[in-house]
């Protein structure tokens, strides 16, 4: 196996390159695609094999089916609450203003929303949903395609850059960024999947549409490929994360396999009991019940399993009750969902309850962007846009989502800022815009990590350590968390970089070598772990779905602040929310009760 | 303890002449396992084995492979449903070529799908909103859109193996008829024209396997019947145009 060096590997230059083929890269390329602009999507799958994929329940906003006089100031409403204060309201103003026109986009591209009699797009109710900023009850908002929305999302986006004439690098790896002196992005390494090749893929605009990184826990709705290999690359090169210790645990993943079972269950009707059949979120959110915020659920079922009221044999699980909702509704609605717990849970839910348990689901946190989808850092307490750098979609935090993810709001996300970020670029690449050339040695340094693995003659065993960090992440960094435990679950991590530093891969051939794509992966997981621990253990309250056992309340004085992760220094800083939207007035913090 | 026998299929085209079937033998799983984590297993002991995988819950249409003979999703197909005795036997989908292992080149399956124009066309302007639908009108997708592209249907169909390039395969077909039975649409005349020649469609000769096979339950063989009796009825069409 040969070393790397710029010197030997191809350059293949571009305007604008997009890495990851999910929902928010693919809208982002379909706008470039027109442009005229010399862009590639790179994407490890293919990319309709892609997490979005996996979205089940729909795309949230406000665009007036189900209920004509809806408007997307309550959804903003919804939003910033949910977020538990911390979103950032110019950010969540500009989502849902502009989502009705995206999803517009979206159905004119082909997309098979299910409909109502008068022939509009279906919409359904989701957690945290209201009317009239949250006065006039739950309100139904999220459009859906039957329980398949992802896949029809996923695929209508695909079908449509096969029209525009989208360029794709499908199943290649990108590894990492390079950088030139002035620390702006030039592009990345990357590696044809099949035929081992690598390249430097330079570009005046690096888009990172990498999706989450759920497999950092053991227990999780996210697919093998969601391992935040953006973010890893971002980290790496120096810039910052911002509100890593935000993970949101969905209520239902099906106990033991993790698949998710989406929240459109209880939209349609569908409730939790516990070993005693009772319908206990009545106790916790005695107005909306089951749709209460994912985080509110999720730890009610764990206050549930805690106090002995779980079910099963090892009372660790609750069940999710749909039979009443009857075999026609659950057919039209939710086939979907009744494939996925009749192969995962061996359960039919026609006649059965389906056991879940809260289960990692969505990374709120991510690389810190403005509407147009740029990267920044941190410099003098102010944003420092990073040039040629941008993020969308699950890697990126706007921030939205904030504390907590609204179900439904994610799809929104990506359509939206994708949309936003192919827009900018585009101005900003035919503005002259640009980054200036890398130098050999720049390119060399982002060779390292490839370089250092295809070398490698001894060390660690790639599935061995990611089980170890699973494990950790699982343990010390869960539903509920605790300062003592959490310090731990810090030292552990030490422990394991360690090893991630030392991986041993065994496999050196060049054609389809999954072995070298796990280990740099595992890599990945480890920065984002590391990230998401060291907030975690700073942020000394309990906000959204932040739940620490030792600081049980929110605490706005301090805390009502994004956190921005250095890895430079691994140390956490604060930065201020957004208060500001252009159209409305903003939304001051209040209690958050449901 | 009783052992499974796995037969999988091994290529390395850095180092391997010829493929080959390598046997491994591992404890039964005290659960009854998926055929995916069953390769998850293997692979942590012999970490040079190569295959294809992302949602593990049958949504992503990574893993189609063969499957004791019969084509499938390894992540939602349990061990038991397949076992032979004590024995599983893996190999890649066939009639595609390998890369290695259990991978194949899909270039040829997405070639095909590429060519049907996969993608709504309506020139006409859009309106402000969606474009409405009747909920009767939007079932017609039903049993259509939800194909995941794992080529397990036309991996397995004969006229498929012999003519790749020519016969557009279940698949695609599939998702033809998805466009035309899309109200949307309006370009099924275009559409048609483009399957009328004697391959494209008419090398399917109802064998089935498709049906059998795939793993979202889907119909690609009622599919092609559809479309065949809307070429007739197009042909039909422009006779009679033509005698008035
Ligand atoms: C089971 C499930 C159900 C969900 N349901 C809903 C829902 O109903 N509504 C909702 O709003 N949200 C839902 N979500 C959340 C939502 O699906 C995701 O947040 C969203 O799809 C992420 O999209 P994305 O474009 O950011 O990334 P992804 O779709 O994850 O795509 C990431 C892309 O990056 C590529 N990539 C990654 N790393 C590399 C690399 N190193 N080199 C090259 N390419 C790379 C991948 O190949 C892929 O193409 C759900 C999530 C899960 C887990
Ligand atoms: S029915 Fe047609 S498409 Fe399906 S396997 Fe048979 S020949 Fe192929
Ligand atoms: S029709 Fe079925 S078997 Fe064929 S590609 Fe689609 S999902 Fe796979
Ligand atoms: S891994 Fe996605 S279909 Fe099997």
């Amino acid at each position: 196996m040969h070393k790397y060096n710029s010197s030997n590997i191809k350059t293949l230059e571009f305007d604008a390159l997009i890495i990851g083929g999910g929902g928010s890269g693919m809208r982002a390329s379909l706008e470039l695609a027109k442009s005229g602009l010399k862009t590639a999507v790179v994407s490890k799958v293919f990319p309709t094999r892609s997490h979005t994929v996996s979205a089940q329940g729909g795309i949230t906003c406000a665009i007036q089916s189900a209920d004509p006089n809806d408007d997307w100031r309550w959804h903003m409403y919804d939003t910033v609450k949910g977020a538990d204060f911390i979103g950032d309201q110019d950010a969540i103003e500009y989502m849902c203003s502009e989502g009705p026109k995206a999803v517009f986009e979206l159905e004119h591209m082909g997309l098979p929303f299910s409909r109502f009699d008068n022939g509009r797009i279906y919409q359904r109710p989701f957690g945290g949903q209201s009317k009239d900023f949250g006065k006039g009850g739950q309100a139904a908002r999220t459009c859906a395609a039957a329980d398949r929305t992802g896949h029809a999302l996923l695929h209508t986006l695909y079908q449509n850059n096969i029209k525009e004439g989208s360029n794709f690098l499908n199943e290649w790896f990108a590894v990492d960024l390079v950088k030139n002196s002035k620390n702006e992005v030039t592009g990345v390494i990357a590696f044809s999947i099949e035929s081992g090749e690598v390249a430097y893929l330079k570009a005046q605009a690096t888009v990172l549409a990498t999706g989450g990184a759920g497999r950092i826990y053991a227990s999780t709705t996210n697919a093998l490929i969601n391992t935040g290999d953006g973010l890893g690359m971002a980290l790496r090169s120096g810039f910052p994360a911002q509100d890593m210790e935000m993970w949101q645990f969905h209520p239902t993943g099906i106990y033991g396999a993790g698949s998710l079972v989406t929240e459109g269950c209880r939209g349609e009707g569908g409730y939790l009991v516990n070993a005693d059949g009772e319908r206990f979120m009545e106790r916790y959110a005695p107005n909306v019940k089951d749709l209460a915020g994912r985080d509110v659920v999720a730890r009610s079922m764990v206050l549930e399993i805690l106090e002995g009221r779980g079910c099963g044999e090892n009372k660790d699980h609750v069940f999710l009750k749909l039979d009443h909702l009857g075999a026609d509704v659950l057919n039209a609605k939710l086939p979907g969902i009744c494939e996925l717990s009749r192969t995962f849970a061996h359960v039919d839910p026609i006649y059965e309850p389906i056991p879940v348990i809260p289960t990692c689901h969505y990374m709120m946190g991510g690389t810190p962007t403005n509407v147009n989808g740029q990267a920044f850092q941190r410099l003098d307490n102010k944003d420092l846009t990073i040039p040629g750098l941008y993020a969308a979609g699950e890697a990126a935090c706007v921030s939205v989502h904030g504390a907590n993810r609204l179900g439904g709001n994610s799809l929104l996300d990506l359509v939206v800022f994708g949309r936003a970020t192919g827009k900018h670029i585009q101005e900003e690449i035919k503005s002259g815009g640009g980054v200036e050339s890398s130098s050999a040695s720049d390119v060399d340094e982002s060779l390292e990590r490839l370089n250092k693995l295809n070398e490698s003659s001894s060390g660690y065993q790639t599935a061995e350590v990611k089980r170890q960090l699973q494990t950790c992440m699982q343990n010390y960094f869960g539903v509920f968390r605790r300062g003592e435990f959490m310090k731990k679950g810090v030292e552990e991590l030490k422990e394991i970089r360690e090893k991630t530093d030392n991986l041993f891969v065994a496999d050196k051939s060049a054609a389809f070598n999954t072995n070298r794509v796990e280990a740099l992966e595992l890599q990945n997981l480890l920065e984002v772990a590391e990230a998401t621990a060291i907030a975690a253990l700073e942020r000394n309250e309990s906000r959204g779905a932040h739940a620490r056992d030792d600081y049980p309340d929110r605490d706005d004085e301090n805390w009502l602040c994004h956190s921005m992760y250095d890895p430079k220094t691994k140390t956490l800083s604060k930065r201020e929310v957004n208060f500001s939207p252009n159209q409305v007035d903003p939304f001051p913090p209040a209690v958050r009760s449901y | 303890m009783s052992k499974l026998e796995i037969s999988l299929y091994r290529y390395n085209p850095e180092k391997d002449k010829f493929p080959y079937m390598k046997t491994y033998n591992v404890d039964k799983p005290s659960r009854d396992i998926m055929i995916l984590d069953l390769l998850h297993l293997l692979k942590e002991s012999d970490e040079s084995i190569s295959y294809r995988r992302s949602c593990r819950e049958g949504v992503c249409g990574s893993d189609g492979m063969s499957i004791n003979g019969k084509n499938g999703l390894a992540c939602i197909t349990p061990i038991s449903s397949v076992l032979k005795g004590n024995k599983i036997e893996l190999r890649p989908l066939p009639g595609l070529p390998v890369i290695r292992d259990l991978v194949v080149d899909m270039s040829e399956f997405y070639a095909q799908y590429e060519k049907i124009k996969p993608f709504l066309q309506n020139d006409t302007t859009a309106p402000e909103q969606e474009r409405l639908q009747s909920p009767a009108d939007r079932d017609k997708l039903d049993g259509l859109y939800e194909c995941i592209l794992c080529a397990c249907c036309s991996t397995s169909c004969p006229s498929f193996w012999w003519n790749p390039d020519k016969f557009v395969g279940p698949a695609a077909l599939l998702q033809a008829y998805r466009f035309l039975a899309d109200t949307r649409d309006l370009s099924t005349d275009e559409r048609l024209e483009d399957l009328s020649d004697p391959f494209s469609v008419y090398r399917c000769h109802g064998i089935m396997n498709c049906v059998s096979v795939c793993p979202k339950s889907l119909n690609p063989n009622k599919a092609i019947g559809e479309i065949k009796s809307m070429l007739l009825k197009n042909k039909k069409n422009i006779i009679a145009s033509e005698r008035a």
